[in-house]
């Protein structure tokens, strides 16, 4: 086993100290951490599923377009990002668990760290309906 | 395999009465295996070391965890630096924007130091830590960043099956009472799994270290789970706090020790000490 790097460990202190939903993913694209606020949109916890594997978590919430068409998972901004690794920003819509949909925005980074290699990529999603 | 503690304080040095004990210089360790040495860090406690005796070679190694005050206020003193013959080889961790040897000229430049960086004597050759493990001599060496700020790693050095991990500075995790679950999001974990010998931070106690949550450094407790999780076979808790006495960190870690139990040894560092693993 090997622990994860640094920047990657950092990335999760932080995602658990925020109110928005994080979603961190090693350069494979699995799922290797969501803190709280992102199990309600998986309608999963993480100490539940542990990992999940990008075709798992991808399609583990409705995404699509304001006219209701489905959004593939390889037009979300986290697979991008796993993809470019350069950032990525999006806003559509999702189904929660009860089947409304929701306007929210995703923002993606890379994070590279000092060792100048790619870690994984960290998404944070905005609902744009809830006002602050 | 050997290791001398030259310099086991945190933050800076101290002259104080009370701080005599456990010593007063900062950051400085030598890893010894017959006669091939090498130093990790070069707090005051680089100072100590008898250069003429034991670094009768041309070549000497410095490995810096990073460049914090208290790890490298002893680098520009030291006697190797001025003696032309010797090749002195110092390692540190790279940064994100600047390369080593830029951060490093930032004090070993006026008006911080008198002598720029070029015009040191010796022959001097900077080398960033590579990602990967390397050798020098008999020593193998892995270098990881680890939760601290600023670009900062701890080291694994092993010689044969016997292993030696050192991390003077370091928050595993911030703002909890206990690490994560699981063992891959530890910081450190790699470095320190099963090692033979843990010298850690431990700068503060609990109480303490919740006023002083992301400073960078552990309290006795952190450090003694993260040697229990890993399998640390003896844990040496370095890094003591200058501003607490000798009389109250001991107090401090018997205290500790008296409502804990771990089933490998713990103690204090003590400038002077020599470990053999």
């Amino acid at each position: 086993m090997s622990a994860h790097e640094i920047e990657i460990i950092l990335s999760r202190q932080l995602a658990d100290c925020l109110t928005v939903p994080v979603f961190i993913v090693d350069p494979e694209g699995t799922l290797i951490f969501y803190n709280e606020p992102a199990e309600k949109i998986l309608g999963k916890r993480f100490q539940d599923t542990g990992i999940m594997k990008v075709g798992d978590w991808g399609t583990a919430f409705y995404a699509h377009d304001n006219k209701g068409n489905s959004i593939p998972p390889s037009d979300l901004p986290l697979v991008s990002t796993i993809k470019s690794h350069i950032p990525a920003h999006k806003t559509f819509w999702i189904k929660n668990m009860e089947g409304k949909s929701y306007e929210i925005s995703v923002t993606s980074i890379p994070i590279i760290g000092r060792s100048k290699e790619f870690s994984g990529a960290l998404a944070i999603f905005w609902n744009n309906e809830l006002k602050v | 395999m050997k290791i001398q503690l030259h310099g086991t304080r945190g933050s800076y040095p101290t002259s104080s009465r009370e701080n005599q004990k456990l010593g007063g210089n900062t950051p400085c360790i030598e890893v010894i295996e017959e006669d091939e040495r090498l130093i990790l860090d070069a707090g005051t406690g680089i100072l100590e070391i008898d250069f003429e005796t034991h670094y009768t070679a041309e070549r000497v190694d410095i490995l810096l965890t990073h460049l914090h005050m208290d790890h490298i206020q002893g680098l520009g003193f030291c006697k190797p630096i001025f003696d032309p013959k010797k090749e002195v080889h110092i390692w540190g961790p790279g940064g994100s924007s600047y390369p080593l040897k830029d951060r490093l000229n930032r004090f070993l430049s006026p008006p911080l130091f008198p002598v720029m960086l070029r015009d040191i004597p010796c022959k001097l050759v900077i080398h960033e830590l590579p990602n990967e493990p390397f050798t020098l001599g008999k020593f193998l060496i892995t270098s990881k960043f680890v939760c601290h700020p600023g670009p900062t790693v701890g080291f694994r050095i092993q010689v044969g099956k016997k292993t030696v991990t050192y991390i003077p500075d370091h928050e595993p995790i911030l703002s909890s009472p206990h690490l994560f679950k699981e063992d891959k999001w530890i910081s450190g974990f790699d470095l320190c799994d099963h090692t033979d010998l843990l010298v850690h931070d431990s700068q503060y106690s609990l109480e303490e270290y919740k006023a002083k949550v992301g400073w960078g450094h552990s309290s006795i407790d952190i450090a003694a789970e993260l040697a229990e999780r890993t399998g640390a076979r003896r844990l040496v808790l370095f890094h003591h706090d200058p501003a607490c006495t000798d009389t109250d960190r001991t107090l401090l870690f018997k205290k500790f020790m008296k409502t804990h139990t771990y089933d490998f040894p713990i103690e204090l560092a003590v400038q002077g000490q020599e470990i053999e693993i």
